[in-house]
């Protein structure tokens, strides 16, 4: 294929960026503008992958699709509990993916669904108010930042939304950025905002419940706190919440971001909560929203689609025909550990190091060509990537927008979509 | 070629009133009846049955953001009504109904009522692609979404800045194309916009805090857009001060503020409180009904409430916020989306004992009874916000049967039976009437021209119910039901999975609105324009391979001028 420079639509993180541009030439592809540390490790790794490496194989030899197909369809057949985990695909894999989740009786999970679940059940449990990208770009005169590596999550999370000169609504370059949580998720945000500075109120991600606790008191005047001689809370002084607090308070439109995946501790559910809650306070006086920070290896896709679909968030077991929803006891790692799946096909169509668990049952992979095992599937497909090898959709961080992919090469390389269609029809 | 031989035909259409008649089926099409060369290939004998046209849904929330937003936060009301795999029917899809059913467990039931086709009236643009993937996925009915605007800050730009009517038809056309939809609405018009800047509440003449916009301008604005175009649906308008006692003085005043425009009032039972009585609650629906009667430039539906458990999910996240107060169970979600819109998600139990709930429902069904005209209010609860639409036959049989509707009546919260004209009302709806609200009325009022009706040349679309004395039992399931010509179910069970259609306008306009809404998604927007409109190959991708049906967009003007 001669020299084309494309537009790209990324699927590499829950951002989706769609004005990056891309130099294919021959299946290698080099990005030419809006490139950002995750996407370009994406592209040098898929343009290492070619059709004529495109491996499918059983027990380690080489077979042709149909051959892989129909043994992936013997083990999920044979299987008392199969388990669909990794799940790390597009719309048209998600919907595949529900059908053969039905047909077989298998229990669903996606990679990422370990840290979303803290975002779901506080959402299930008390609801949330939310805002979207194009909202904190315009409007966000405060922006809190709580406990999480935005920067290195998302690279281009400051430079689009937050330190750029267009706003409609207010002034970008008076915007205030503060930080509370574990410092050292801060350095990489701190260098992507540029010349914005942030004010960093640091104590551990663990203690955040605890911070923010008293952190709603102070912005919502509670009586409780009158005549109290606190020091500290959690670390932090409180001299520095009650200047927190009425920062919070003066905000026009405020917002607080987390990412869930950095809240990696029990019960961190409840720290999200704790969040909301404070974002519900704020808003009985002004207006503040929260900004929850996701979406990476098409986790929002995946879910979104389940949820339509069924009813109810991954991690339902289909044994009896419909979606039996147990975030906790449907885990892939937990059925795994505890021998109640014998068999799992894992999904990872983005990102080569996303690996299976490791578990002693059967494993069928359809992942990018480049993965490296340390125990080799029984049945590996090689497919395509979203918006690289074929064309599709994939949901963003902020969740209201669907993005299109596009394609940026000829690829003999299947889609999720089609190889799950095939072991489907094969069972 | 299939015959429906001898069924009692109720089809308002072409004005067909209960006579016996033979309905002759080729190609998806209703067709004229066959030459002596022509085979009947299959016959049914429809003798003692009703014979109508599919039933419209003209608002039902099925589709995008908030629906699923609900369908996430809802798991405790989903595990009470759970469709294992094959429940619907050999091979349907597993899912879970009630207030906020998953999409193939939509399609079916909606099918397996009789019902064809669906509207989603609150299809932000921006998230126009999950609308259009979550109604792809709604198996049988034909469906179609309303795309929202008057809260989206390039419209408010525009008419902040006097823009002229020709720009702002140009934009309402280019949303149009770009979100794939068959209509327009104005949700609290620029009330969602407002609440971002801390605005509570929005009068029909309250100025926005920022763009200095009254709702009565924007409104304006946009039925006129709306009418140049050409768009058969007229403006789809859920007014300002949802659920606030008084609403009523604006609703009327809404209803002026069309300035003799075509105007769709949505759920209007919600906008029609009075502030009277001890409990400063009381029913507008006579007021209403008048004002209704004496309009023709206004049609409504009612958004019916019905007792139990159900989930309220609108664009208007200002009145959404207001009511999370109320929230049963405890939670709910608001959402601020993309200098686009807004929505909030808060769940509710209505309660037959409950002084506001009961009066809700009387107030509803007096709208109901109080407007002549079956052509201009339509049959909805406003699926799920005043009850899940697996209530519609339960609702036919209260408009039917004048005395299980007072029956029920003398069960409610006794204050608010003393608040409402219900019992003394005796008029009962016919079959015919019916047949108007629910399949030849709406199909009018959206410019389905071969839908809605049984005259040659019609997409088969039809439904054929055992005559029951019990409306609700008859309404519930029909014995035969047609999609486009084929049997998809029988006795209320699905017997052929399909997808149906997708139905859009697409009226004429100047792409040169192009040029500064190109600069506009440079400047401000989180994606590009390219990327924010859907092509007509995408909805293909995204429906499953349905169909997409544009209908024609008709100016008066046109005709007056060539």
């Amino acid at each position: 294929m001669a020299l084309a420079e494309l537009d790209f639509t990324c699927p590499f993180c829950g951002l989706a960026c769609d004005d990056v541009r891309v130099r294919v030439e021959t299946g290698a592809m080099q990005i030419s503008a809006n490139g950002c540390s995750i996407s370009e490790r994406a592209l040098r790794g898929l343009s290492a992958v070619t059709d004529a490496q495109a491996p499918t194989r059983l027990k380690g030899a080489n077979v042709t699709l149909a051959q892989a197909v129909t043994a992936a369809a013997g083990i999920l057949r044979g299987a008392k509990q199969p388990l669909l985990a990794g799940l790390a695909t597009d719309i048209a894999g998600a919907r595949a993916t529900m059908r053969l989740a039905e047909r077989c009786g298998a229990v669903t999970d996606h990679m990422n669904f370990g840290a979303k679940m803290r975002n779901v059940l506080t959402t299930q449990d008390r609801g949330w108010i939310t805002t979207t990208f194009a909202e904190v770009k315009n409007r966000a005169d405060v922006l809190l930042i709580v406990g999480s590596d935005v920067a290195t999550r998302f690279p281009r999370f400051f430079e689009r939304l937050v330190a750029h000169s267009d706003a409609m609504f207010t002034d970008s370059a008076a915007r205030r950025v503060i930080y509370l949580g574990d410092p050292t998720k801060c350095a990489a945000s701190r260098a992507a905002l540029g010349k914005l500075p942030v004010q960093v109120v640091g104590c551990n991600n663990e203690q955040l419940g605890e911070v923010l606790g008293v952190l709603r008191m102070l912005v919502s005047e509670h009586p409780a706190l009158t005549g109290m001689h606190l020091e500290s809370v959690g670390g932090v002084s409180f001299a520095a919440l009650q200047a927190l607090a009425q920062q919070l308070r003066s905000a026009k439109y405020g917002v607080a971001a987390w990412a869930a995946a950095d809240f990696d501790f029990v019960h961190a559910d409840l720290t999200v909560q704790r969040i909301v809650e404070l974002v519900k306070d704020l808003n009985k006086t002004t207006r503040f929203a929260g900004l929850p920070l996701g979406g990476s290896d098409g986790d929002l896709t995946m879910n979104q689609v389940h949820v339509w679909q069924s009813g109810f968030a991954l991690r339902s077991d289909f044994g009896r025909g419909y979606a039996d929803y147990d975030p906790h006891g449907n885990a892939a790692t937990r059925l795994l550990e505890r021998g109640e799946a014998d068999a799992l096909l894992w999904v990872s169509s983005f990102n080569e190091s996303r690996l299976p668990p490791p578990a002693n049952v059967p494993l069928i992979v359809l992942g990018r060509a480049d993965m490296a095992f340390e125990r080799e599937p029984d049945v590996f497909i090689a497919v395509g990537t979203p918006g690289v090898d074929h064309a599709g959709h994939f949901v963003r961080s902020d969740k209201v927008v669907t993005m299109r992919l596009g394609k940026l090469r000829t690829s003999a390389l299947p889609s999720v979509a089609a190889v799950v269609a095939q072991i489907e029809a094969a069972l | 070629m299939l015959k429906l031989k001898g069924g009692k035909l109720f089809d308002p259409a072409n004005g067909v009133d209960g006579q016996v008649r033979d309905i002759f089926v080729a190609d998806g099409r209703i067709v004229a009846p066959p030459g002596a060369n022509q085979r009947i290939d299959q016959e049914i004998d429809c003798s003692g049955m009703i014979v109508m046209a599919g039933a419209i849904d003209m608002h039902t929330h099925i589709g995008g953001g908030k629906v699923n937003i609900a369908r996430a936060m809802l798991p405790e009301d989903h595990r009470r009504d759970l469709c294992a795999h094959g429940g619907h029917g050999e091979s349907t899809r597993s899912g879970c109904g009630h207030a906020a059913p998953s999409t193939m467990t939509t399609g079916y039931r909606y099918a397996e009522m009789g019902y064809t086709a669906c509207f989603e009236p609150a299809l932000l643009p921006i998230n126009a692609r999950q609308a259009h993937l979550e109604m792809g996925d709604t198996p049988i009915i034909d469906k179609g979404g309303y795309a929202m605007l008057g809260s989206d800050d390039f419209f408010l730009r525009m008419l902040a800045a006097k823009e002229d009517q020709k720009a702002i038809n140009d934009y309402v056309a280019w949303t149009l194309h770009a979100a794939q939809c068959i209509g327009i609405k104005v949700v609290n018009p620029g009330g969602i916009s407002a609440f971002k800047f801390n605005q509570r509440s929005l009068n029909l003449d309250e100025e926005h805090a920022y763009y200095r916009l009254t709702p009565r301008q924007i409104l304006k604005s946009l039925a006129q857009a709306v009418h140049d175009l050409g768009v058969p649906h007229p403006l789809h308008v859920h007014c300002s001060n949802l659920g606030v006692p008084g609403n009523i003085e604006t609703t009327l005043a809404t209803m002026q503020a069309a300035e003799g425009l075509p105007v769709h009032l949505t759920h209007i039972q919600f906008h029609s409180y009075g502030s009277e009585g001890d409990r400063k609650f009381s029913s507008g629906a006579a007021r209403i009904a008048e004002s209704v009667n004496g309009m023709k430039n206004v049609t409504v539906d009612v958004g019916q409430i019905m007792f139990g458990q159900t989930v309220t999910a609108s664009g208007d996240s200002m009145a959404q916020y207001r009511n999370s107060g109320l929230a049963n169970p405890r939670k709910s979600v608001i959402m601020d989306i993309e200098c686009d819109a807004g929505c909030g998600v808060v769940p509710f139990r209505y309660r037959d004992q409950n002084f506001v709930n009961a009066l809700q429902w009387a107030i509803g069904l007096e709208i109901f009874l109080l407007i002549d005209d079956p052509w201009r209010v339509f049959l909805t609860t406003d699926h799920p916000n005043g009850a899940p639409f697996t209530s519609y036959p339960h609702l036919i049989k209260l408009l039917m049967d004048r005395n299980y509707r007072k029956d029920k009546l003398l069960s409610l919260n006794p204050e608010a039976q003393a608040m409402t004209t219900l019992g003394s009302i005796e008029r009962e709806y016919s079959l015919y009437e019916i047949a108007t609200m629910t399949r030849a009325a709406p199909a009018k009022l959206l410019g389905l021209r071969d839908r809605g009706q049984l005259g040659v040349g019609a997409a088969a679309d039809i439904a054929v119910y055992r005559d029951e004395k019990d409306p609700e039992a008859m309404f519930a399931k029909p014995a035969y039901v047609f999609k486009d010509g084929e049997l998809i179910a029988r006795d209320g069970k699905i017997v052929k999975e399909k997808w149906g259609n997708t139905h859009v306008v697409k009226p004429e306009f100047d792409r040169g609105i192009e040029a500064s809404l190109r600069k506009y998604f440079e400047r401000y927007h989180t994606m590009k324009l390219e990327n924010f409109k859907i092509g007509d190959d995408e909805m293909r991708e995204i429906g499953n391979g349905a169909r997409l049906e544009a209908h024609a967009c008709w100016r008066e003007s046109d005709q007056r001028h060539s």
